[in-house]
């Protein structure tokens, strides 16, 4: 039997909607489950309607349904503004202080004065009734909120407590194994794979859904030894990496769409320069501020050609937080051994969204080295070498200056306008392009999912994995997914695509940046299902758009 | 001890006569009097904008980064930061600075790193062939305002002062030894230094006679005192006919941002040990 369970959670902005998430999830993990969060808000700091999908399933997800099995209301909107999660099993559990609705209703207020907590312990208490319908023991729940709820432990649990007495067991979630995973979000996940990758600097400004990336290094900047700098904009912040970079650290810059705007004259530097730098960019709808809070997959075609003149670039769109944690620690080694620019192409699903990962999963690391300056003078910085990478030393290394340029340069940084040595400089850069794309044939640059043999496939890129793949499986459809979009892996495309009569483009945009990207590597899509109203697609959804595509 | 050669062999393509030649020159000398003093000149770094000016990171022959126009301070900021021990200085022009990344200035300022600013101040785009920049004077006539600028310069000095400057300094081309002392004073004063370099533009702004005229020594005061400072800087308002003070207006000792946001760099084996130690938290 599947195993397939999905609580919606929603409240006011300020009543902890996020942590309750978090702590339900780690419920759900504990008995053995995978789990996955969708998190819900506007933009706004109190007040609104802010509300959680946690799903557990015993096979690896990344999206939430529509439909759930229990509502968790701390306000009326959770009730009102979700009437289509409703089926006829699924069980409410509501404030009854401020909530109207059938079900299990627990004065919220009551609980708190009995054990006079204050008004924020509110979320403690439906994760306490949430636990009783469940079925969930009581010491999973002892140990879970420790971790999640450092401060004021003892109370929390007291609330719970009550309000875990006052409901009755209704639909009992069973435990389906001793599995227990680490339930990170994208961007944490991005985060730990840039540490593994060897980051000694992260400068970023804020922007929502980047910004938790910024909180979750600052945070931790003692831990993993790191210097997190906020700088003035994102033109400082690019360029206050490039700085980092040149003196000899590895450094990421994080931002999301419009903050990209300002640092695009910073990643021609990089380009042309040849400086190693690691860019987050997770995207929110646009354009200009559009969604702030909500996801889209509508800068692929900005990103991967950004930056005025040509250069090589690496950009990767990992759709979960095991692909981010790999690739983002690809990427900052890519950006040292080519001395390039190296995106991550997130979007909100992936960076907010919180995953199951297996850390005895995690594909091995095989990182190489940058080629370093053998110490014999005069150093070069752009020495001509066989494969267009030229040696690197930093200032400070005796007997070498070391000159970069954003002028056209030659050999040893200074600046030219000679046509010999422009073309030179130009076939270098090119060569590493070269380069990059054969060093890429090594790695898993497409990934694949679904019946190898079927003859329609889904191709997508990034989180609209996490539908796709659901669907795929259900429908035995065939799923690829390129990881890596530049350099373009058009050998392992093409003969990945063997077999396939059908292809359909699933993404989340307006015009298909995908479907374009692979027509001008001479693969056609037969159709295309967008969707681009901010929200993730959900697995229903898609198989009701692909039912319209004649699927 | 033998000298580094301080000049590379890149031609020089400055106007004869150019205020540029004169803050090669000094800095030039200022670095070798540092390298017989024990410096090692491999540990300084001199980072330009875009403009005539910049040029001169081509000319000197130490560690450069030519950067893009207006954003040479954020670089150097993340030079600094990244290795404490290098001495950072940047070469910037006054459309460079003042127009196109004035915010960086501000913000260095405002943070108080231990980097220095020279701003060749010829209050006059010159690479891009005749513009007003925000020191002009009222009414000049540049190709993009023939008919005379509206707007009144900026008084760039007030700005640093407010901003948080710690180093504040104005010198003068044709003054030389001044402005050697000024360069030297501001790379050894540990924080932000800030110098404006009035020089002129031998093809589209040649100030040379209203500046041999109008420029005067400094008096003695208490360098520390911002009250006075700010009235000393407020004589000349880069528009008026009054006397162009020359020297260090002002100068106080302040905590560092390279110093405070200093960190313990972890191997890298350590690191991806805490990132798996980080995982197993949130299992």
């Amino acid at each position: 039997m599947v195993q397939d369970i999905s609580i919606l959670v929603g409240g006011k902005a300020g009543d902890g909607i996020n942590s309750a998430s978090a702590v339900i999830a780690q419920l759900l993990n504990q008995l053995g489950y995978y789990t996955y969060i969708y998190f819900d808000y506007p933009s706004l700091i109190r007040g609104g309607h802010n509300f959680a999908i946690i799903r557990g399933s015993d096979t690896p997800i990344g999206v939430h349904k529509t439909t759930v099995d229990f509502v968790l209301a701390l306000n009326q909107d959770t009730i009102a503004n979700h009437k289509m999660r409703f089926k006829e099993t699924t069980l409410t559990i509501f404030n009854s202080d401020v909530v109207k609705a059938e079900g299990q209703g627990i004065s919220v207020n009551g609980v708190l004065k009995t054990e006079n907590a204050p008004v924020i312990m509110g979320n403690s208490a439906i994760i306490g009734a949430f636990a009783k319908a469940a079925g969930i023991p009581w010491d999973i729940i002892i140990k879970v909120f420790p971790a999640y709820i450092p401060k004021g432990t003892e109370i929390n649990l007291r609330v719970a407590r009550r309000a875990f007495d006052q409901v009755t067991p209704v639909y009992p979630v069973e435990s389906i194994g001793s599995r227990r995973l680490c339930l990170i979000t994208g961007n944490e996940a991005i985060g730990l794979g840039l540490i593994a990758g060897g980051l000694s600097a992260y400068v970023s400004y804020p922007m929502t859904p980047s910004s938790s990336l910024l909180h979750f290094l600052a945070e931790n900047a003692q831990r993993f030894g790191i210097t997190v700098v906020h700088p003035e904009n994102e033109i400082a912040v690019i360029l206050m990496a490039l700085g980092f970079s040149y003196a000899g650290e590895r450094v990421a810059v994080g931002t999301s769409g419009g903050g990209f705007c300002l640092m695009t004259e910073g990643v021609s530097l990089a380009g042309m320069a040849e400086i190693p730098v690691v860019l987050v960019v997770s995207q929110r709808t646009g354009p200009s501020t559009g969604l702030p809070t909500y996801t889209a997959q509508s800068d692929l075609h900005f990103i991967v050609n950004a930056g005025q003149g040509e250069f090589p670039r690496f950009v990767v769109a990992p759709g979960d937080t095991r692909e981010a944690y790999y690739w983002s620690a690809v990427a900052m080694d890519v950006a040292w051994r080519y001395q390039v620019p190296a995106f991550i192409l997130a979007d909100k699903t992936l960076s907010e969204g919180t995953f199951s990962l297996d850390p005895a999963d995690l594909p091995e690391l095989s990182l190489g080295e940058p080629i370093d300056w053998d110490g014999k003078p005069p150093y070069r910085r752009y020495a001509e070498t066989g494969s267009g990478v030229s040696p690197l030393a930093f200032p400070g290394t005796n007997g070498a200056v070391v000159k970069v340029n954003s002028y056209a340069h030659d050999e040893f940084g200074i600046t030219t306008e000679d046509s010999g040595v422009v073309t030179q400089m130009t076939r270098k850069r090119m060569r590493k392009a070269a380069l990059l794309a054969e060093a890429m044939e090594t790695f898993s640059t497409v990934s694949t999912d679904g019946p190898a043999n079927a003859g329609t496939a889904l191709v997508c890129w990034g989180s609209v994995q996490g539908a796709c793949r659901e669907v795929a499986r259900e429908l035995g459809l065939r799923l690829i997914k390129p990881v890596v979009l530049s350099p373009f892996p058009e050998l392992l495309l093409n003969r990945t695509l063997q077999g396939v009569r059908r292809l359909i483009a699933v993404e989340e945009n307006s015009t298909g940046q995908l479907a374009a990207l692979l027509r001008f590597h001479g693969i056609t899509v037969d159709a295309m299902v967008l969707h681009y109203d901010g929200r993730p697609i959900t697995p229903d959804i898609l198989m009701d758009r692909l039912r319209e595509v004649g699927v | 001890m033998t000298g580094r050669q301080l000049v590379t062999s890149a031609q020089n393509t400055w106007c004869p006569g150019c205020g540029n030649f004169t803050i090669q020159h000094t800095l030039k000398t200022v670095l070798a009097g540092m390298e017989q003093e024990g410096t090692r000149l491999d540990d300084v770094v001199l980072v330009s904008g875009i403009g005539c000016h910049a040029k001169i990171a081509d000319y000197l022959n130490i560690n450069s980064f030519y950067a893009i126009h207006g954003r040479a301070i954020p670089v150097a900021s993340g030079i600094k930061l990244a290795n404490r021990e290098l001495k950072v200085i940047c070469c910037v022009g006054d459309g460079d600075v003042y127009a196109e990344g004035l915010d960086h200035l501000i913000f260095a300022a405002k943070r108080n790193i231990d980097i220095t600013v020279i701003v060749h101040d010829n209050r006059v785009y010159g690479l891009t062939t005749g513009q007003y920049t925000p020191t002009s004077p009222l009414g000049f006539k540049g190709k993009s305002t023939p008919m005379g600028t509206m707007e009144y310069p900026l008084n760039p000095l007030e700005l640093m002062l407010a901003s948080g400057a710690t180093y504040i300094a104005r010198g003068y081309t044709k003054k030389m030894d001044l402005l050697k002392t000024l360069i030297r004073g501001a790379i050894d004063h540990r924080g932000f230094s800030f110098i404006d370099v009035l020089q002129i533009c031998a093809t589209f702004l040649n100030l040379t006679d209203h500046y041999n005229t109008h420029t005067r020594d400094l008096p003695a005061y208490d360098r520390s005192d911002a009250l006075l400072a700010c009235e000393k800087i407020r004589e000349w308002d880069y528009n008026s006919g009054a006397p162009i003070a020359l020297g260090l207006f002002y100068q106080r000792k302040a905590p560092t941002f390279d110093e405070q946001l200093q960190h313990k760099s972890l191997p890298k084996t350590e690191r991806l040990l805490r990132t798996r130690e980080f995982l197993a938290t949130r299992q």
